[in-house]
């Protein structure tokens, strides 16, 4: 690995390294076997690796027993995915105070130069007399997507590893994805998006959304499977200032914020009583809310960043 | 008895237009134009043009689509469901019928293709078609009505074409597509075989496309359409429209081309007696669709309802329930109510009233989502169509009419060959051709 200059990204690197090492758990097991069919190429060392188990325990293993499932040994095919892998997002209201990073970084980072933000900072009071918060909400990638149910062309589409996608070059444009979408996530390139020269003529992959957009067809949350693929956090995840997103593998059970901590994800769930939006319609999302009790900072303090009618700040000049 | 049956052939015969026809189609080619204008503008600009944005996400384009589909109901249930059931009374409107339900489709599949942001790539819904969507489901049920219904106005017009190349000798189309109809016996026999195939083939086609039409809402989570209703609703409400609209073009006819020995004020007697039925059934499905959900009342479809009971949409709502459904009922109810002009004046609002209860159904569902709305302009919140997109849905509704005039001007209107056999009026010399 390159040396590393900003303690930010070492972090992030660190856990990723840790979530991927976390996962091969199951896989050091085939890498035994492997070595024992003499097919190990690597050299003994006495280096070891600490790993997580499943139910959370530490473990010293020898760095050479390792081998990296993911790394990429068949063509990689946006349509199906990271092989293995079904990421899932924990977002914690405990901890957002309205500071809008993960809007205005996902926003630059998709190049979104429209008037809604693929991902909003709710308002929210459930009612009257219980105390209002503030709920970041993006596309949800659900298991049981409403809008891929209804695509007439495939164009929006299920991975294998629990991303939800749009192709944005299958796109026909008839909006039904977006009236199924109960999330209100999804939005649509009403006229041409300008996004400047550079991002038009990127090569496009429906793995990184918005690079580029296209007039006439829907846009959502893509979950960021181009910094996965990094082995980095989402854009949203890494910006915020206050470690309300985690991100992570849902059969490595392990999630990881901004900060690096990771977290076991049953446990997180168990303990805080993490709950999904409008579990009611069967849509079987993939992103978990804890709910917005033992608050670690003040609704109030959000106010002053509330923009009722913007969520999208133009780049001057436009 | 032959001076009376070609009389009944003159009467009936397609003929020019007059100037007033011919100002009907250049008014009719104006607003097409200039919708034709605000098309090619959204196809360089993108739907921006219109007031749609992501939460008003559907607008008139939508509705005006789901009003062609209702309107081309008619076609199956004045002539198919009539013609089984041994009504004979209705001859002289089958024609008319077919003519706006073929109108009506054509129109609804242009109409969706113009509400879509990718027209340029229409071909996908056949190459990358995935059957699980009820696009998918609409596009296979449009386009087999639309070949259904052309046969439908086709066959019955094959005696006629032939009766009219005997008449207009210098046209070559009418003998070429009377597909050389002699009136033997053998035709006679297949032909009719084939119009009963077709009347009993057209009636759950014509079910289809409206159910799967209002599928299109229904299977979608938001209240307002989350309805297990929705399809016998959109059904009911379909008759309605269409035979509004019958009687309204059948006045029209009448009055231009004297037909008043043939469309006669019985037949708008009668016209009336059904729809006074049609609108109590769709008045029955309102009451289902609305009055259940008032009186549980969750939040969110307590929201949806207050905005059409009382809120922004009341006026609009009250106006087309009222004055498109509980007036005409009213009116239809008394013989008098049942005379030409009457009937014409109820069915122009019946007709309007299904235009905007189209609107009704499509738009106000859009501005209650789950969650609220927020960090979009406030503009956004509210839809209210812009210029180019009524000039473009102008230009659809122009669109069916034109199909509908130059359909009249260059075949009967009022079949000749069925008017003229129930009459007992036959022509010597196509007697002697089938002897």
């Amino acid at each position: 690995m390159e040396k590393e200059d900003n303690s930010e990204q070492k972090s992030r690197r660190n856990f990723v390294e840790q979530g991927l090492k976390a996962g091969l758990l199951t896989v050091a097991g085939g890498a035994l076997l492997a070595k024992v069919f003499g097919k190990s190429k690597t050299t003994e060392s006495t280096e070891t690796i600490e790993l997580m188990s499943t139910d959370g325990t530490l473990m010293q293993v020898p760095a050479s027993a390792i081998e990296h499932a993911h790394e990429k040994k068949y063509a990689y095919n946006p349509r199906e995915g990271f092989p293995n892998r079904k990421f899932v997002m924990v977002v914690d209201l405990a901890k957002c105070r309205n500071a809008k990073k993960c809007q205005s970084s996902c926003n630059k980072n998709h190049y979104i130069t429209g008037e809604n933000a693929w991902i909003k900072i709710y308002k929210m009071q459930d009612s009257e007399k219980s105390a209002p918060y503030w709920q970041p909400t993006l596309c949800q990638h659900c298991d049981e997507p409403a809008c891929v149910k209804v695509c007439p062309v495939d164009a929006t589409f299920k991975r294998r590893d629990g991303i939800v996608l749009i192709d944005n070059e299958r796109c026909i444009g008839c909006r039904f994805c977006m009236a199924a979408c109960p999330y209100s996530v999804r939005i649509f390139n009403w006229s041409d998006p300008w996004q400047g020269e550079a991002v038009e003529n990127a090569e496009y992959t429906p793995d990184y959304a918005g690079v580029p957009s296209k007039k006439g067809t829907v846009d959502k949350c893509d979950f960021c499977p181009h910094m996965i693929d990094k082995g980095e956090l989402p854009h949203c995840v890494s910006a915020c200032p206050n470690d309300v997103f985690s991100f992570g593998d849902m059969y490595e059970d392990t999630v990881t914020n901004g900060s690096g901590q990771s977290f076991k994800l049953s446990k997180l769930l168990k303990d805080r009583a993490g709950y999904r939006l409008m579990e009611s319609l069967g849509t079987e999302p993939s992103v978990y809310y804890l709910p917005p009790s033992d608050r670690v900072v003040d609704f109030e303090e959000g106010l002053e960043n509330y923009t009722e009618f913007k969520s999208v700040d133009k780049p001057e000049g436009l | 008895m032959n001076a009376a049956y070609n009389q009944l052939v003159k009467d009936l015969a397609p003929k020019k237009f007059s100037w007033r026809g011919n100002a009907w189609v250049a008014f009719l080619v104006l607003i097409i134009l200039i919708g034709l204008y605000s098309y090619v503008q959204q196809l360089r600009q993108g739907l921006v043009i219109t007031d749609m944005r992501d939460y008003a996400l559907w607008g008139i384009y939508i509705s005006n689509f789901v009003f062609f589909i209702a309107v081309s109901l008619v076609g199956s249930l004045i002539t198919a469901i009539l013609r089984l059931s041994g009504v004979h009374w209705s001859t002289p409107l089958t024609r008319i019928a077919e003519i706006i339900a073929v109108a009506a489709i054509i129109m609804a599949g242009i109409a969706i293709i113009i509400d879509m942001g990718r027209p340029d790539r229409m071909m996908f819904l056949f190459v990358h078609g995935r059957l699980q969507s009820p696009i998918v489901w609409d596009v296979v049920v449009i386009s087999t009505y639309l070949l259904i219904s052309l046969l439908f106005l086709y066959y019955p017009l094959l005696p006629d074409l032939s009766i009219l190349k005997k008449y207009v000798p210098t046209s070559k189309w009418y003998s070429k597509l009377s597909l050389n109809w002699t009136g033997s016996e053998k035709q006679i026999k297949i032909y009719s075989k084939s119009i009963t195939v077709l009347s009993v083939l057209i009636i759950p086609v014509a079910f289809a496309i409206h159910t799967v039409t209002a599928w299109l809402f229904e299977t979608t989570y938001r209240p307002g359409w989350d309805s297990t209703n929705f399809g016998p609703y959109f059904v009911a409400g379909a008759f309605v429209a269409g035979t509004g609209a019958v009687v309204v073009v059948m006045y029209v006819l009448r009055k231009a081309y004297a037909l008043e020995n043939y469309i006669t004020d019985s037949h708008f007697d009668k016209m009336g007696k059904i729809l006074v039925m049609l609108c109590l059934v769709y008045l029955y499905f309102n009451i289902n669709e609305y009055l259940m959900p008032t009186y549980k009342s969750t939040e969110e479809e307590a929201e949806h309802l207050r905005s059409l009971f009382l809120g922004e949409y009341a006026w609009l709502f009250w106006a087309a329930i009222v004055g498109g459904l509980v007036l005409p009922v009213i009116v239809l109810l008394f013989p008098k109510g049942r005379k030409p002009l009457p009937m014409l004046i109820i069915s122009f609002a019946i007709v309007l009233g299904a235009w905007w209860k189209r609107y009704l159904i499509v738009i106000p569902t859009l501005s209650h989502p789950f969650l609220p709305i927020e960090g979009v302009p406030e503009s956004w919140r509210h839809y209210s169509p812009t210029w180019m997109e009524w000039s473009i849905t102008a230009a659809t509704l122009a669109g069916a009419l034109l199909i509908v005039t130059l359909l009249v001007r260059f075949f009967p209107i009022v079949p000749i060959q069925e008017t003229a056999e129930e009459r007992g009026l036959t022509d010597e010399h196509t007697l002697n051709n089938a002897l």
